[in-house]
């Protein structure tokens, strides 16, 4: 059983009160919307992409702390970094939320994002931690909207457009 | 959890209910979860099974077990009349006229779906409208719409206060001649409103219209009189009255469950078949196709026998005690918001905490033990109207404690703190 005092971090619930590079972007290259029926859950995407690297990114939208601090913690960690190497951490943080992933004992390139680590016991909050990550990966795929539901798995969804 | 508040001490002398020993009966309550004494709040989702209700499904099981209506052999002829005695429960707990008015379903979905099929397919027609409530359940409003997509009918929905309350004028306003069929919920589930539904269905019958009560949240609470009310048809499921789940009711008036259709076609609810024609058997069992649920069914006769045992005015009481002081309680905490505040309530406190997204909420009260609904409660339109995406919801029922009320504040206030 995930411990509260591991999920509601103090970094999670600084990110949720304080979200970076929140606003939207003049110009972006690249836009999603991701949206999780079940809570509420809805949040718009968008990055700015020159050559193979994401120069710039923001979100705006409402959602749960969990939600709104992964976004937050995101953009943070995807910003400056290729397109290649964001890839990287949607796979990477979808196997870490889902269990498949152990980032104590597995290489990988989470960082701080392990503090996400403890939704994968909490299966009705899985979706909420990865919904920004499926809308980046949505983005750079040129989908315009995804959502959480009608799937087995978060990631699998089809894009569906608006 | 150990240390009674001077309210419970009060309430517990001068309560009517011996709350300790009823939770004596509910194994389950004297579980922990995450390592605290679990604090169930959810019991408008469902509610928990009492030993003698276990027991008497263990006793069906090990010793009464075979189909109904069928063979000449003890046990077959045993657990009919069993079933059977559980349809007289029933009957009983509604205080139905007659025996046959009492349709056992999967619960109150199929018994609404059910009268959608049997009644409106045959009887709703192109232009014709039906009336709902911004209260409903989705359960209430998807067959209802399923069927106008269907026939071409329309749905008129009668809206409500910023209390949660419906509006009677406008309830009343929207009947015409094209009106031909009403559907309400007695007590709302996202805010737990007691809908006025004797006048509402007054209002109905002036014009001639039958109605349709979804009692899934009243009958856990309210002693419910058909014959009083005068309502054409009522459903409730046996999981949120201490029952089984895959269990619920539908009563209607026998004589509109005559000119019904039946719901689905099988064994039991045939009188003879050929491959010709088939002649339906009669009211009740033309709706109950195929092998019931028999040992859920008797179980719900059981849980039934439960409640009486207790006595719906006191469990009304006492529930009535507890949300008042819940009320009180949660609705003098600052950055604290409840959602529906209608006169007339039954058990359900939805809220809202300032800056806090309900599924947090839920989130951080389970790591106490303390199990809350959050999400739109298969409400959206009652959450639409009142501009949120989702609430926190505590459900209560006779079982639970004053000392569980201050669980759920000091609850709230524990995710104040991390979020302030």
């Amino acid at each position: 059983m995930a411990d509260m005092k591991q999920l509601y971090q103090e970094v999670i619930l600084d990110h949720n009160r304080k979200p970076r590079n929140f606003g939207t972007l003049d110009n972006p290259s690249h836009t999603a919307e991701g949206l999780n029926p079940l809570c509420g859950d809805h949040i718009f995407v968008s990055l700015r992409v020159r050559g193979n690297t994401v120069e710039d990114i923001a979100f705006r939208g409402e959602g749960c702390a969990i939600c709104k601090a992964s976004t937050s913690m995101m953009t943070t960690s995807v910003k400056g970094k290729t397109v290649d190497e964001a890839e990287t951490k949607v796979q990477e943080f979808r196997d870490m939320a889902t269990g498949k992933l152990d980032v104590k004992r597995q290489p990988n390139h989470l960082g701080r994002l392990a503090v996400f680590e403890g939704v994968k016991d909490l299966p009705s909050r899985v979706k909420c931690a990865i919904l920004p990550w499926h809308t980046l990966h949505a983005a750079l795929h040129s989908v315009s909207a995804v959502t959480t539901e009608n799937e087995e798995e978060p990631m699998k969804a089809a894009g569906v457009s608006i | 959890m150990n240390k009674p508040s001077s309210v419970l001490s009060k309430k517990a002398v001068t309560g009517t209910l011996d709350v300790a020993r009823i939770r004596s009966e509910f194994p389950i309550l004297a579980r922990l979860v995450n390592g605290k004494p679990l604090v169930y709040l959810d019991n408008a989702a469902s509610s928990q099974m009492p030993q003698p209700v276990i027991d008497r499904l263990v006793r069906y099981q090990t010793q009464e077990h075979a189909n109904i209506h069928r063979a000449v052999h003890t046990l077959s002829e045993h657990a009919t009349a069993e079933y059977e005695e559980s349809r007289r429960k029933a009957q009983r707990f509604v205080n139905a006229r007659d025996e046959h008015e009492i349709i056992f379903t999967r619960g109150t979905t199929e018994s609404i779906n059910l009268v959608m099929q049997g009644y409106g397919r045959a009887f709703i027609k192109a232009g014709d409208e039906i009336i709902l409530t911004g209260l409903e359940h989705h359960s209430n409003i998807v067959p209802w719409q399923m069927l106008c997509e269907e026939k071409g009918a329309k749905l008129r929905v009668a809206l409500i206060s910023d209390a949660g309350e419906i509006l009677l004028d406008e309830y009343q306003n929207l009947f015409n001649d094209r009106t031909k069929f009403v559907a309400l919920s007695h007590v709302s589930n996202a805010l737990g409103t007691v809908n006025p539904v004797g006048d509402m269905i007054l209002i109905a019958h002036q014009q001639n219209v039958p109605v349709l009560l979804d009692g899934a949240q009243a009958a856990p609470h309210l002693r419910i009189d058909v014959q009083t009310l005068d309502c054409d048809f009522y459903a409730f499921s046996g999981h949120k009255i201490c029952g089984p789940t895959g269990i619920g009711v539908l009563y209607g008036k026998r004589a509109l469950l005559e000119k019904m259709q039946p719901f689905q076609g099988g064994g039991d609810m045939i009188l003879s078949v050929t491959f010709e024609k088939t002649t339906y058997n009669t009211v009740p069992f033309k709706f109950e196709a195929g092998t019931p649920p028999i040992a859920a069914a008797i179980g719900m006769g059981s849980a039934m026998d439960y409640l009486n045992g207790i006595g719906f005015e006191r469990i009304g009481a006492h529930e009535t005690e507890l949300l008042d002081y819940a009320t009180q309680q949660v609705g003098s905490m600052k950055g604290v918001r409840i959602i529906g505040t209608a006169k007339h309530k039954a058990a359900v406190l939805s809220f809202m905490i300032e800056g806090v997204h309900p599924h947090d909420v839920g989130t951080i009260l389970n790591e106490d033990g303390i199990a809350i609904r959050t999400g739109h409660h298969c409400a959206q339109p009652v959450m639409r109207r009142f501009g949120v995406p989702a609430t926190a919801r505590a459900s209560f029922a006779f079982y639970n404690t004053f000392e569980e009320v201050d669980a759920l504040i000091a609850g709230i206030r524990k995710v104040q703190r991390m979020f302030g």
